[in-house]
């Protein structure tokens, strides 16, 4: 909308127009306050300069005033709350479907994994049209993941996921920067993200990787390591069964309820010992250092499957039914 | 050491000529003295920070990273906000005016403790010496934030060095801070009630607040730093254990109320400046009294809103967000108040009053680019770009330092005794006007366009708004290096400055220019509010025609 003005960055995802819209109202709004107050002082500096014979008048100040310009001002203030928070609630919210891309950052570069197992760096293809999850984390340092024309920027953290989601609506080629410094070549780790047309992005699906799909590669990691061996599916093995687990409630042997989402299972992994689910014992050897971050992401996205795969196992979605209906009996 | 001291002002003694040789400063009790002390040293460190500054613009001048590699460039923006910061920005009003002024304000005779505040100026010339060595050996190149796990794991520069360094400056920091409170509490002269402060006094009472609660917490954090990287101890690195947005939460704690400690003495000047030059009491001492311990209280409230991207909860984001908003409201309130107290006044021009005037401009600018930044859907954009570069040097440069420079021309004749050419002054803070607002009005448009900071070298699109900033920053340059050039010339050359050469109210302008080591012959006895202008005539129209008697 506002990409013809000079100076203005290309907009070419939903975000980006509702930012832009709200950027427009504080820059107009901000602008109109200058205005006033940059006029009332020269008017004031003018018709209140030093004149022979003139005389200040002394006013001790005025508490109607004082409440009415701090009230106005916060009035305003809210509204850029309430709408900025609006943005944010949704940039932060990635929708349910959304086509998921794995992120590993490291000094200096941007490595992505696909579904499909295509694996890229410091170029990001992906369809125009469509919601695209980024699941991010770093090998090393605090890094940023920012698309000046999608207008979303997410820091990427060393030991844990962080996500960020878009819609792309233009296809093109695209900016993208680290935001976070993060040592020597931090200018240096920038890439493009190629925002394509499906019929195209279905022909780079094809050719540009061709390996296993990532669920695939996950699955042979998870019979390699042995963890098939006590997350069973079928029969209850030493460990808990991950069927239908992602995104549930879990109960923990300390009597919290966590949810499981990408940061548990991330956290399983790596420290076993640090949230064992009710009922079993902390018996889990960890993985840390024995994988690659890569391989982690991956072994994630197969759990993620099994775990999306029966919706309607009844382990966890009777808790809160037993917690609202048995509770005055139960305990 | 010995040129700050003019020469030949007659027989009457003033703090200047009552010791001679290096001993006398350097072992002084004075408040003035070691106000002087001071006034050196941040000046050198200014001039050091603002070297490092103009290799980051001439770097940025070309898009490619010719002028410097990317090593070097980093350490040249880490220094850079480290020495401005802490060796600059913090201690600049509060130890320099604040040092020279409370206690004469206050009509006493010193500070509360002496000694303290001569270890203070050691405290930060130890900590300061340990800067240049870090400089000298090579520098650091963490960023002047020093995030995790970068500078604890991965930085192989001088962090421990430049650590120790900010953390002894830390201490000279509380043990202003700490002076102040005690001196403001019991030394006040008789009549002199907290409702006839000067604001100067109020806004570095608030800022005292501010250093004694907060700079512990950074100085803590950044010993947890050094411990972490000398001996491996998990408190910040995942890869330990530790967790590195803590580093964050501890870091923001203080450095967010750090910001406040900056700018609000610079509020202090502003309000003293306004109310001389316009013949006028402050309008609404009081809500601007309370604006500035507002300011303090809130400000150690809405640290995380340096952290929307960090990787916190959506919620305490909506939370930090929210209590940014009303942090923003005393602020607004001071611009209103400064204002209306010009309304009907009898202003009247001279250097202060310009400096004043760019002060109210620059800062309603960089607060309300503030309200972006507050913005959450907005921030997510413009975090990390030169948008926040821009927002954080209008108030800071176009805030902090052109209030300094106000108030250093507004109390020059009290501290040197005699008068800066007044011509050359006003000239000066119009080519710091133009200049800062060239340098630093195009980066705003590069951090919506999508610049992230802290780059070398960056994508040819940026470059035209780049060579403005660039050009405006050698403008810059030379508004800064004027005023060091007649101030130093005046000490010898000057016009000899009276007692009170603006007709000004406060008990500063009612002893002798340069006042006496002793301040004050006999204890005054204060009968007015602060501001009595009501009682006092016009602005002399030059200086040089009071001198002749």
């Amino acid at each position: 909308m506002f990409s013809r003005l000079p100076f203005w960055p290309d907009a070419a995802s939903t975000n980006a127009t509702h930012v832009d819209a709200l950027y427009i109202f504080l820059v107009m709004v901000s602008a109109i306050m200058t205005v006033l107050i940059f006029a009332t002082l020269v008017f004031f500096a003018v018709k209140f300069r030093k004149r022979p014979g003139v005389k200040p008048e002394q006013i001790e100040g005025s508490k109607i005033l004082e409440i009415t310009w701090s009230t106005i001002p916060f009035g305003v203030f809210l509204a850029f709350f309430v709408w900025g928070a609006v943005i944010f609630f949704q940039e932060r919210t990635p929708p349910q479907d959304a086509t998921e891309v794995y992120t590993v950052a490291k000094q200096w570069m941007w490595k992505f994994e696909h579904a499909g197992g295509q694996r890229e760096i410091n170029e990001l293809h992906v369809p125009v049209g469509r919601d695209v999850k980024m699941i991010m984390t770093s090998q090393d340092v605090i890094h940023s993941f920012y698309i000046p024309a999608f207008r979303i920027k997410q820091d990427v953290l060393p030991g844990r996921y962080t996500t960020e989601w878009f819609h792309a609506t233009k296809p093109g080629t695209y900016h993208l920067f680290c935001a976070e410094y993060c040592g020597t070549e931090h200018s240096g780790m920038i890439g493009w993200v190629v925002v394509m047309d499906p019929r195209d992005y279905q022909a780079w699906l094809t050719t540009g990787g061709g390996n296993q799909p990532m669920t695939d590669t996950g699955a042979k990691l998870f019979s390699d390591l042995g963890c098939v061996m006590c997350h069973r599916a079928d029969t209850p093995g030493r460990g808990p069964s991950l069927v239908g687990i992602y995104n549930r409630p879990v109960q923990l042997e300390d009597g919290r309820t966590i949810v499981a989402d990408d940061n548990y299972i991330r956290e399983s992994i790596m420290e076993p010992n640090a949230k064992v689910v009710k009922g079993f014992r902390p018996i889990m050897p960890t993985l840390q250092g024995q994988i690659s971050d890569d391989q982690l992401n991956e072994l994630i996205a197969y759990v993620k499957s099994i775990g999306q795969s029966q919706m309607t196992e009844p382990e966890t979605t009777q808790q809160p039914a037993s917690a609202a209906g048995a509770a005055p009996t139960g305990q | 050491m010995a040129t700050a001291a003019p020469v030949e002002l007659g027989e009457r003694e003033s703090y200047l000529n009552a010791g001679h040789g290096f001993k006398s400063w350097l072992l002084t009790r004075d408040h003035k003295r070691i106000s002087m002390l001071y006034l050196l040293s941040v000046t050198f460190f200014f001039f050091i920070g603002g070297i490092f500054a103009l290799l980051i613009r001439l770097e940025l001048l070309t898009p490619a990273g010719d002028l410097v590699q990317s090593d070097t460039y980093n350490k040249l923006f880490t220094m850079h906000g480290q020495v401005m910061v802490f060796f600059f920005l913090i201690p600049a009003v509060p130890a320099v005016l604040g040092n020279f002024l409370i206690p004469i304000m206050i009509g006493a005779k010193d500070l509360a403790f002496p000694r303290i505040n001569l270890l203070s100026w050691y405290f930060y010339i130890g900590g300061g010496l340990l800067m240049v060595y870090t400089i000298l050996v090579g520098g650091v190149d963490t960023g002047w934030t020093f995030y995790t796990p970068l500078s604890t794991e991965f930085a192989n520069t001088h962090v421990i060095t430049a650590i120790l360094g900010i953390f002894l400056a830390g201490f000279s920091s509380i043990l202003t801070g700490l002076n102040f409170i005690v001196t403001i509490h019991r030394m006040r002269a008789p009549g002199m009630t907290w409702n006839r402060l000067p604001l100067f006094v109020w806004s570095h009472y608030a800022t005292s607040i501010i250093q004694v609660l907060g700079t512990p917490v950074v100085a803590i954090t950044l010993v947890l730093v050094a411990l972490e990287r000398l001996f491996h101890l998990g408190i910040f690195n995942p890869q330990l254990g530790g967790d590195p947005l803590l580093f964050q939460h501890l870091f923001w704690f203080y450095s967010h109320p750090a910001v406040y400690i900056m700018i609000l003495p610079g509020m202090g000047i502003v309000s003293e400046i306004v109310c001389c030059f316009s013949r006028k009491r402050i309008f609404g001492y009081q809500a601007m009294a309370m604006a500035v311990l507002g300011i303090a209280v809130l400000g150690f409230l809405v640290w995380a809103h340096h952290m929307f991207v960090a990787g916190i909860s959506v919620y305490s984001a909506l939370v930090f967000s929210l209590l940014s908003y009303f942090v923003a409201v005393p602020s607004a309130v001071k611009v209103f108040n400064w204002t209306a107290t010009m309304y009907k006044g009898s202003i009247s021009f001279q250097t202060p009053m310009l400096y004043a005037f760019g002060f109210i401009g620059l800062f309603t600018i960089g607060g309300l680019t503030g309200l972006f930044l507050a913005c959450l859907g907005v921030d997510v954009h413009v975090t990390d770009t030169y948008f926040v570069i821009a927002h954080f040097h209008y108030v800071m440069v176009g805030g902090m330092v052109v209030a300094y420079l106000g108030g250093m021309h507004f109390w020059w004749p009290k501290i040197s005794g005699r008068m800066y050419p007044e011509f050359w002054g006003k000239l000066a803070a119009l080519i710091v006007f133009i200049g800062f607002n060239l340098t630093f009005f195009p980066q705003f448009i590069l951090g919506y366009m999508g610049m992230p900071r802290r780059y070398h070298a960056y994508p040819a699109e940026f470059q035209i708004l780049n060579v403005l900033s660039t050009a405006g920053a050698t403008v810059l340059a030379v508004g800064y290096l004027l005023p060091m050039i007649y101030f130093v010339w005046s000490m010898r050359y000057g016009p000899i400055a009276p007692a009170n050469p603006w007709n000004a109210a406060g008990l500063e302008w009612q002893i002798p220019s340069p006042p006496p080591t002793e301040n004050f012959e006999e204890e005054p006895v204060v009968t007015w509010e602060a501001y009595n202008y009501e009682d006092l005539g016009a602005v002399p129209e030059k200086q040089e025609v009071s001198v002749g008697h």
